[in-house]
């Protein structure tokens, strides 16, 4: 379970403070799928941010009881002189998992051929993200967040995608932030609307989205 | 699964970091020596050409360093720890921001991106001098050293000042550019006074207490003491470099506490 007791969260900005979240508290429970719909800069990628523990929260406490991944899919701490694999490598380390088991599932899941073994440098935005998206799955995680739809590659891979993630790995907890009501009814039985610095929670997804659309 | 933050227990802290540390340092590893012709080698040759060049150098120049000693082991112990003290600063500096996106990996805390980095450098450095020793004490250049315990200490000791310096000055460049901007003529101009090129015996002694102030001075005069201790008089403080370190450390952790939980990655 993931407890976000009280959070407040602010930025210091040469005009003033900006409160980007005011007294947000929610729960999480194992295998429960939660969206959160907010408009651009709404704060979606800060809450994503401080769950994820790369930030932490101006006020309040965020206690997590399971494993929570890094935001799906990210490929920002890539280090682009090093090949696809050495990154594997690097992150297969960091979490304890032997890299070299997880080979053969990057390869063939990502579809990269040889250009696994060239600089991440010299990859295509679209490869770019096959291969985040290959080594997310790599290491297991009881709560996975994911930042805006994952519309990785063409539909053959796409599909692969969502069996690997929302099949094998249906009985996670995934947290997902958007502003896209489709992919949130798809996946969520409940949801929440950020708006104003204020975290509304409703209990389903429909009664969400109405809220959403009167703001 | 294991509860992320309820059952830490120390030995667990301790693994953890063991592991992204030596994630980190693979990492880095690569990154700056690639897989091309000699790779990782590198780390020790680039001093090793530094110190090599600077010691043939003095021998032609025959530097005037106050006394008769033999030049190769003087130029050999001095340059060898002007390179343990000075790049890790270097490499700590403007360190942060580049790296920042690897915090989504919860795991990794700034002080471990520093470590793996000071650890890379002070390795080179460390394989440098001893590979440079054995060189010159084979072929009967260099003496042996006397006490070669006080050399390892003494290299001990100048490596922590080095991280403890290189940690601070790192963490402060996140706050202000100007050190950066300071750092570059200050190591230039502290290289002169750190002893590298002469002897505190032949300093009178009103400038010489002044100069020992400088905490890697009192750790090369201890390292050369170990070295050829007999050959001069030797000055330093063993305690005042320590307490020196202490403070150094204490300043540079507090303030790497105060940047990690200001930094913002994108």
């Amino acid at each position: 379970m993931i407890t976000v007791r009280n959070v407040c969260k602010s930025y210091p900005t040469r005009s003033g403070l900006k409160v980007v979240l005011r007294n947000v508290s929610f729960d999480v429970h194992a295998g429960e799928k939660l969206g959160i719909l907010g408009r651009n800069g709404a704060g979606k990628s800060t809450i994503i941010r401080l769950l994820s523990g790369v930030e932490n929260p101006t006020r309040g406490h965020i206690n997590r009881q399971m494993s929570v991944s890094w935001p799906l899919a990210f490929g920002g701490a890539f280090q682009t002189s090093l090949t696809g694999l050495d990154n594997l490598r690097f992150i297969c380390r960091v979490y304890g998992v032997d890299p070299e088991s997880k080979v053969s599932f990057v390869e063939e899941f990502s579809e990269l051929g040889r250009y696994l073994r060239e600089p991440v440098g010299s990859y295509s935005s679209g490869m770019l993200a096959r291969l985040a998206f290959a080594i997310s799955m790599t290491i297991e995680f009881d709560c996975f967040l994911i930042d805006e739809i994952i519309a990785v590659g063409d539909q053959r891979f796409h599909d692969k995608c969502h069996v690997e993630l929302f099949e094998r790995r249906a009985d996670r907890a995934m947290i997902f932030v958007s502003h896209d009501i489709n992919y949130i009814q798809a996946h969520c039985q409940r949801a929440a609307v950020l708006s104003d610095a204020n975290l509304t929670m409703f209990d389903n997804v429909p009664e969400a989205y109405e809220f959403y659309l009167a703001q | 699964m294991a509860a992320d933050n309820s059952t830490t227990s120390l030995w667990r802290s301790w693994q953890l970091q063991r592991r992204v540390i030596f994630a980190l340092l693979m990492r880095e590893t690569l990154t700056r020596f690639g897989r091309h012709n000699i790779g990782f080698l590198w780390m020790f040759a680039e001093p090793m050409m530094f110190t090599l060049g600077i010691t043939a150098l003095w021998s032609i120049a025959g530097a005037k360093h106050g006394s008769d000693l033999p030049i190769t082991v003087f130029a050999l112990s001095g340059y060898s720890s002007v390179l343990l003290w000075r790049n890790m600063p270097s490499r700590a500096i403007s360190s942060i921001q580049p790296n920042l996106a690897l915090m989504y990996h919860r795991n990794v805390k700034l002080i471990d991106i520093f470590i793996a980095r000071l650890l890379l450098e002070a390795a080179g450095a460390t394989m440098s001098f001893f590979l440079l020793s054995l060189i010159f004490i084979y072929i009967g250049w260099v003496e042996p050293p006397e006490d070669i315990l006080k050399v390892i200490a003494a290299w001990a000791l100048l490596a922590w000042f080095g991280m403890a310096l290189a940690i601070l000055l790192g963490a402060l460049s996140e706050h202000y550019e100007l050190v950066e901007k300071f750092w570059h003529p200050a190591a230039y101009l502290l290289f002169p006074l750190s002893g590298a090129g002469f002897l505190l015996e032949i300093v009178p002694e009103g400038p010489r207490d002044l100069l020992l102030y400088l905490p890697m001075l009192n750790c090369v005069e201890y390292l050369r003491d170990g070295y050829f201790g007999s050959l001069f008089t030797a000055h330093y403080s063993v305690s005042y470099v320590i307490a020196c370190n202490s403070v150094l450390t204490l300043l540079s952790l507090a303030k790497l506490r105060q940047v990690s939980r200001t930094v913002i990655p994108k």
